[in-house]
């Protein structure tokens, strides 16, 4: 018989518990579904994008709309105070190529776009 | 040992006996485990319950008891399925037509294995509208994964709920329970009640959850979880609710145990917990019976016993789970079992609960008795201990002719039917 | 004021605590107000979210987004649900004082179908018993999660698959219901102003008792626009006066000065402009053009008159 108490790692804190709970049979479920947070909960919604914005890093003010506005939280303000996009995640909305007040985002499509 | 002396200057209950209603037994009760979290909506017959615990917790005989005032029993069960599942030892009253009403938060929180216990002053369905006792309203949510267990005396009130807490709180079980009596019969009558010592009490049962909460469920920002997402049919869901019927199974032994230990404890017993026998060992035969009239069928035993026949009753104390080997255990030692509903199953083969179930559990068995439904009592009607002897009587003729009773209806026999002349 | 650089700074609203990689859509306006709600609030948050959106994007079992404690709840149960969570904390907390269970927040987050309508009884409950709960309405204006149906907060002449040739009712106020209920806080906010909805937030979390904050968040699907425009049309929404933008403090109304402006009817954008760029709107015909405009004059004839009757 497997480890029936396994599931009991879900009640560890957050280093010690498994980052992902994998059980093979319904005796070792715990007694109701616990979901634990991680990024990418769904998968790499990348994936989803048709567009993706492309951040001009000269032109880049670092006023940090772009930041305030994406609803994904997929832009990050890096060292030198510029920002960027983290493309795993980013869903192409072009909700910051929008906002950006210097217009310095542009959606170009996925197919054309170069890859850093 | 600390929380012990707290114990002392926080609520101060040595054993005494009171004359008390059976509603406000199980406020007692409810104080006794010193429940944190309390969640009520008034409803007739249940009123005094929460009556007398607001009367608790405002006057401060329940230090750090949270009572929420809600304004639906919907919110009833949804504030109590949230305290719940923070980690808190909660408790509520209800009655048929809010047992209904929450009837969506009942699957939620026997689904999220929580273990609430509710105190249930049984009323019948509306319509027609009705206060009295009849407990369809508690069967009628048998597939909610709820337990459920049936009170006879005003002792058994608080008793039970004492031992239900032992139960559900078990961190194997984890499940849900009500405490149903009958409304007005025993929920606004009152009898000799002891109330127990709390530091005896503090010692039967398991203590409070602590800062962990339950082991399985917790709200606590240091561990952060999500309860409730999405399973796809493909995905694990179907093993999630095996888990609650597994669990049920399970308690049955946890629930002898449990009484076992309560006899241990204050010296009162309820049989083996899931069924109570009286006078059963040289019974030919045998009648069924849950809830207050069981209580008054003993004493309808014993005259018919006077009489030169040999009768038994079984009390049922736990449609769910449902006894099945004690059930068998009992047909197989009389020769007709007559199984009294006081609740109503429409459509069912025998248009009663218990009498369904108890036919369901038979079968396969060899040489158990013949089973008689009966259903008396519905939407609180009186049940006299003539009628009783009567039914008694029925089952004697039907021993020694081996012939069924004519009046019955679609196989069942409804006792006590109104006829107007 | 916060500004982006502060809450850049700040050890909180610095980092992201609905986790990116979630199935909301591209462009979705539940989020926005998500993630600045809980970069106000922080960790010691617990959520309560009945039937909606959000129950739903989190994500599959066993993974989820919220890093933060996080329940599902039933459609009808989200405000008594988060009552029983707030109270079962002052019952830890008292068992256990001195710990973090007496900093935590209880917040509920519902669409506008779990508020407007099968929600309010639960929601009206918890306001008259003033649960110490912060409860927020985001508000795509129908039922998004179950395909676009009407909901009592879809406002007249919106085509959804309920009201196939625009809606004949109107918008409930449901802010006006809750300032009725005298609670402490009462606030609208738009996802078009997050640092707004940043400031309202820290600023319910420091009150004891029941608060109630309505967020406007346009969905891409349906009100059937392009993604990239979620922003500019929460943003039109105000400044069109079709969402005024304030906060009922212990019964003082206080606008916020984008909305302040607009108590001068000249200075309110043309309707059509917001109206325009919604497909949503697409047949809504001159009378109800007109019936909308007479409807955005007399509310804020209201809060002109409130804040009259505030200075005696």
């Amino acid at each position: 018989m497997s480890n029936t108490e396994k599931w009991k790692d879900i009640n560890k804190s957050r280093e010690k518990r498994p980052k992902v709970q994998e059980y093979k049979n319904w005796k070792e479920l715990p007694p109701i579904p616990i979901s634990l947070p991680i990024d990418g909960a769904i998968g790499i919604t990348g994936d989803w994008r048709t567009f993706r914005p492309v951040i001009d890093q000269e032109g880049c003010n670092k006023c940090g709309i772009c930041w305030m506005y994406c609803p994904e939280g997929s832009i990050i303000k890096k060292e030198d105070g510029r920002f960027d996009v983290d493309l795993t995640y980013c869903k192409g909305c072009g909700i910051c190529a929008k906002e950006c007040p210097t217009n310095n985002i542009e959606m170009k499509r996925e197919s054309d776009a170069t890859h850093e | 040992m600390q929380l012990m002396s707290k114990a002392r200057k926080d609520i101060i209950q040595d054993q005494e006996t009171k004359i008390i209603k059976g509603n406000v037994a199980a406020a007692y009760a409810a104080k006794s485990a010193r429940v944190q979290v309390i969640s009520a909506y008034p409803i007739t017959p249940q009123t005094t319950v929460v009556e007398k615990l607001s009367e608790f917790v405002d006057s401060g005989m329940m230090p750090g008891t949270q009572y929420i005032k809600v304004e639906s029993e919907h919110s009833v069960m949804a504030s109590m399925v949230g305290a719940s599942m923070t980690g808190t030892r909660t408790f509520t009253a209800t009655s048929g037509q809010g047992l209904f009403y929450m009837n969506e938060m009942l699957h939620w929180a026997a689904g999220t294995r929580l273990p609430i216990v509710t105190a249930i002053a049984s009323r019948g369905p509306a319509p027609p509208w009705n206060i009295w006792a009849d407990f369809t309203d508690v069967i009628s949510q048998r597939d909610t994964g709820w337990m459920s267990s049936f009170c006879a005396t005003h002792q058994e009130i608080y008793d039970e709920i004492l031992m239900s807490y032992k139960v559900c709180e078990d961190h194997e079980i984890l499940l849900p329970k009500f405490v149903a009596y009958g409304g007005f019969i025993l929920s606004h009558t009152s009898k000799p009640v002891i109330i127990e010592d709390q530091e005896a009490v503090d010692n039967y049962l398991p203590p409070l959850p602590d800062e962990e909460g339950w082991p399985h469920i917790f709200m606590d920002p240091k561990r952060p979880m999500m309860f409730g997402n999405l399973i796809m049919p493909s995905g694990f869901y179907s093993e999630f609710r095996l888990k609650i019927h597994d669990a049920h199974i399970r308690a049955k032994e946890k629930i002898k145990v449990a009484a076992r230990e309560f006899e241990k404890s204050f010296g009162r017993s309820y049989g083996n917990g899931l069924i109570q026998e009286y006078k059963m060992d040289d019974a030919e035969v045998g009648m069924l019976i849950y809830g207050d009239l069981a209580l008054q069928m003993e004493e309808a035993v014993d005259l018919v016993r006077e009489e030169g026949y040999k009768v038994g009753m079984v009390k049922l104390r736990h449609f769910r789970p449902f006894p099945v080997e004690d059930v068998i255990n009992v047909a197989k030692r009389v020769k007709i079992l007559g199984v009294m509903d006081r609740a109503t199953a429409f459509g069912s083969p025998t248009g009663g609960p218990v009498s369904s179930e108890v036919k369901t559990a038979l079968e396969g068995e060899e040489k158990t008795a013949r089973v008689l439904p009966m259903i008396g009592g519905i939407g609180g009607r009186e049940v006299t201990v003539e009628q009783q002897k009567d039914q008694l009587k029925i089952l004697i003729n039907m021993n020694e002719t081996g012939e069924l009773p004519v009046d019955l209806i679609h196989g069942t026999l409804w006792h006590g039917k109104l006829e107007v002349e | 004021m916060v500004t982006i650089k502060q809450a850049l700074d700040d050890e909180v609203a610095c980092k992201e605590w609905f986790l990116p990689g979630n199935s909301c859509c591209a462009g979705c306006g539940l989020e926005i107000a998500l993630r600045w709600a809980m970069k106000a609030l922080g960790p010691n948050t617990a959520l309560v979210t009945p039937a909606s959106c959000l129950n739903v994007v989190i994500g599959l079992w066993p993974k989820t987004a919220p890093n933060f404690p996080f329940t599902n709840m039933a459609f009808a149960a989200g405000a008594s649900a988060a009552t029983g969570i707030s109270e079962a904390y002052k019952a830890k907390a008292y068992r256990f004082p001195g710990k973090v269970w007496e900093k935590m927040t209880t917040l509920v987050f519902a669409g506008d179908g779990g508020t407007t309508d099968i929600g309010i009884q639960a929601l009206s409950g918890a306001a008259e018993r003033n649960s110490n709960i912060i409860y927020t309405c985001y508000d795509n204006e129908a039922y998004m999660n179950t395909g676009i149906q009407r909901s009592s907060s879809t406002p007249h002449g919106a085509k959804t698959t309920t009201t196939v040739f625009g809606k004949e009712r109107f918008k409930k106020n449901l802010p006006a219901i809750l300032a009725a209920h005298e609670i402490p806080y009462v606030a609208t906010c738009s996802i078009s102003e997050p640092l707004d909805i940043y400031e309202k937030y820290k600023k319910a979390k420091s009150i004891e008792g029941c608060k109630y904050i309505h967020i406007l968040a346009p969905c891409p699907p349906g009100w059937n626009y392009p993604s990239e425009d979620t922003v500019e049309l929460a943003r039109l929404a105000v400044k069109t006066g079709v969402w005024p933008l304030y906060e009922i403090e212990n019964g003082t109304m206080t606008l916020h000065k984008k909305s302040k402006a607009l108590l001068d009817p000249s200075k309110r954008a043309p309707l059509i402009d917001y109206l325009s760029r919604q497909k949503r709107f697409s047949s809504i015909s001159e009378q109800a053009l007109i019936k909308l405009q007479e409807r955005i004059d007399h509310d804020w004839d209201n809060i002109k008159a409130k804040l009259r009757s505030q200075e005696k």
